[in-house]
């Protein structure tokens, strides 16, 4: 197999990544107008959780396995259990971080980015005490090893199934964004927060959902990620920017936005590190300030942000 | 007002007879402080007085530091090191605001962010030119008029010029009209510019005089380490600094250099007994925005008021009650 068709198929994985971690980002920046930069933290800790869960890493967090009784369950089961709980977790995370402080900052957007980047510094260290800074890798559950030929490419299952999840819940996501009356409140106070807060719905009980919501989805997002990428210090600061860019560039707020964007920077990313590694940060951030200066709403957004 | 002439004045003395009674351990850490607050106080201009929140600030910094310590190891001398420094960091400052500026708030937050990143990136990256994770050493310091800045009291002494420099600069820029019709654009941006000022010319002017004391801040962190690395380019350096600033109190004169002052003998000293570091400066960021969000100078000046206000009522109240009876 040639190498752009393995960097093709490793580009839509990370894509697929992407997506779980963006989607939550750009639904909580598009209804708040903050750029959450916690949302990096709660994808690692995600991750961290899911593993802890599965009995990996360092001993001090395995007796939460035992007492959840996860080891004793097939290993599929588990890694799926692992996921629900890390997004669980950080959904009550997340919801609680807003409720106790986002929410004394309402209307404050730059007060309120600060309180997120210095929660990420909390978090970051945090982790590092508890799962101390080794990388922590996990191996796929039985059902997802192996790999798939299809033609004369061969297809990593795991991968496949990054993207196969990514799409599952990108039509989960729009089926409740576009047919529900949540989803419905959620658009309304993403286009016009004003408006929809003198027709009658509570804007700020909606900003604790989605934030819970995405921060829910960035710990499942850790979880699945933990197959492609290993969980180690300083993941955080590597997906924060990514996320950051496929928002930007998709526009805020925006689901086919963010679905775009995703597999955009991934290709980016991957191609750029191939190419020229020196350059990758470059190349992937400078699509990024062309959109900011020529586009400030992003590919598919309606509000500058 | 004379209590604070008498707090200034000691801190003062107490800057000026350092050498003499420290150790070179907290001589280094006091120069530090210093170039910390210069670094401060450049981003100050933006963040207190043009209302516009930099978070790639790590990058100018950086550039300069990069752009000396490379000119130096490629066999140059000091002097036109230094020079070439400073045009870069007008240059980077310069293409930070023309691409920044287009946008205020968060907008501008996330471009000078991306920037940031950018630069982060190259000086990770690019190792054939930054020598990537490994930095570039730089065996010596500079030695203006044949005095050789070697020893920690010297560079201390140089430090504390440039320092000194940095707040006469800062304090004739807050009283010109230039610092005024600033304040403007921050607070009424549309009045202003209906008032004949091109908002956009001061904000880019800003933009430089801010870039300008960041870079040579960066300049005197490249001599004070003799080292440079692309951690002083990162997210945490650039969120470390604006702490600095948001601490003390934006918008003020002393704010970030208290702010600089407190964050560095934290990191430097309390670090030797707290290994979780960055826990604690975490704890404090939350706990500045949420509860003294105007910054620890202002904050405590209005405690330290409502505190004698409430004393002076307390004394004058059974006063009050006994000429009643």
């Amino acid at each position: 197999m040639n190498q752009g068709l393995l960097l093709a198929v490793n580009s839509i994985a990370m894509g697929g990544l992407l997506f779980l971690l963006a989607s939550g980002f750009s639904l909580v920046f598009g209804l708040m107008r903050i750029p959450n930069l916690t949302h990096g933290s709660f994808f690692m800790l995600g991750g961290y959780l899911g593993i802890s869960v599965l009995g990996k890493g360092p001993d001090t967090l395995s007796q939460v396995s035992l007492w959840l009784g996860v080891g004793g369950l097939p290993p599929d089961l588990a890694f799926w259990l692992a996921a629900l709980l890390a997004a669980a977790a950080l959904a009550v995370v997340g919801g609680a971080i807003e409720r106790l402080l986002l929410r004394r900052l309402a209307g404050q957007e730059l007060a309120q980015v600060l309180v997120t980047l210095g929660l990420s510094f909390i978090i970051a260290d945090l982790c590092l005490m508890t799962w101390q800074g080794d990388p922590i890798p996990l191996s796929p559950p039985p059902t997802l090893r192996g790999s798939l030929p299809i033609g004369h490419v061969v297809f990593p299952i795991y991968r496949l199934a990054t993207v196969l999840i990514a799409v599952a819940v990108a039509v989960a996501l729009w089926l409740v964004l576009d047919r529900t009356r949540l989803g419905a409140m959620i658009r309304a106070g993403v286009d016009d927060p004003v408006m929809a807060r003198v027709s009658g719905i509570r804007v700020s009980r909606l900003f604790t959902l989605v934030f819970a919501l995405g921060a829910g989805l960035a710990g499942f997002a850790g979880v699945i990620g933990a197959l492609i990428l290993s969980v180690e210090p300083g993941l955080d600061t590597d997906m924060l920017p990514l996320a950051l860019i496929v928002v930007i560039l998709g526009g805020t707020g925006s689901l086919p936005g963010a679905f775009v964007g995703s597999f955009v920077v991934a290709f980016l990313e991957n191609f750029g590190q191939a190419w020229r590694p020196e350059f990758a940060y470059f190349m992937l951030f400078l699509p990024m300030l062309l959109v900011l200066l020529l586009r400030p709403q992003g590919l598919f957004g309606r509000h500058a942000p | 007002m004379s209590l604070r002439l008498l707090a200034w004045s000691a801190l003062a003395l107490l800057g000026a007879v350092l050498p003499w009674i420290a150790s070179d351990y907290y001589i280094d850490v006091a120069s530090q402080v210093l170039i910390y607050a210069i670094f401060a106080l450049g981003l100050n201009v933006l963040v207190g007085y043009a209302g516009l929140v930099s978070l790639g600030h790590a990058g100018i910094f950086g550039v300069a530091a990069y752009a000396a310590a490379w000119l130096v190891a490629a066999g140059f001398g000091h002097l036109p090191a230094a020079l070439a420094a400073l045009v870069a960091i007008v240059l980077v400052s310069a293409l930070y605001a023309l691409l920044s500026l287009r946008a205020t708030g968060i907008g501008f937050l996330m471009i000078t962010l991306a920037i940031g990143q950018i630069l982060w990136g190259l000086a990770y990256r690019w190792i054939d030119v930054t020598g990537g994770d490994n930095g570039i050493s730089v065996p010596s310091r500079p030695a203006p008029f044949g005095l050789s800045l070697m020893s920690a009291p010297s560079f201390y002494g140089f430090t504390v010029l440039v320092f000194l420099l940095a707040v006469l600069s800062m304090s004739g820029f807050v009283r010109s009209p230039f610092g005024a019709s600033l304040k403007g654009t921050r607070d009424q941006p549309r009045r202003m510019t209906a008032l004949g000022y091109n908002v956009w010319c001061i904000r880019f002017a800003a933009f430089l005089f801010s870039g300008f004391w960041s870079g040579v801040a960066g300049l005197l962190f490249c001599y004070d380490e003799q080292f440079v690395s692309p951690g002083m380019l990162t997210l945490g350096s650039s969120a470390e600094v604006l702490l600095m600033v948001i601490a003390g109190g934006s918008g003020t004169l002393a704010g970030p250099v208290v702010g600089a002052a407190l964050v560095v003998i934290m990191k430097n000293v309390a670090s030797a007994y707290i290994v979780r570091w960055n826990l604690v400066l975490g704890i404090i960021f939350v706990a500045i925005v949420m509860f003294m969000p105007e910054g620890l100078v202002p904050g405590s000046a209005r405690l330290a008021r409502w505190a004698y206000a409430e004393w002076q009522r307390r004394r004058r109240a059974p006063a009050a009650l006994g000429s009643e009876r």
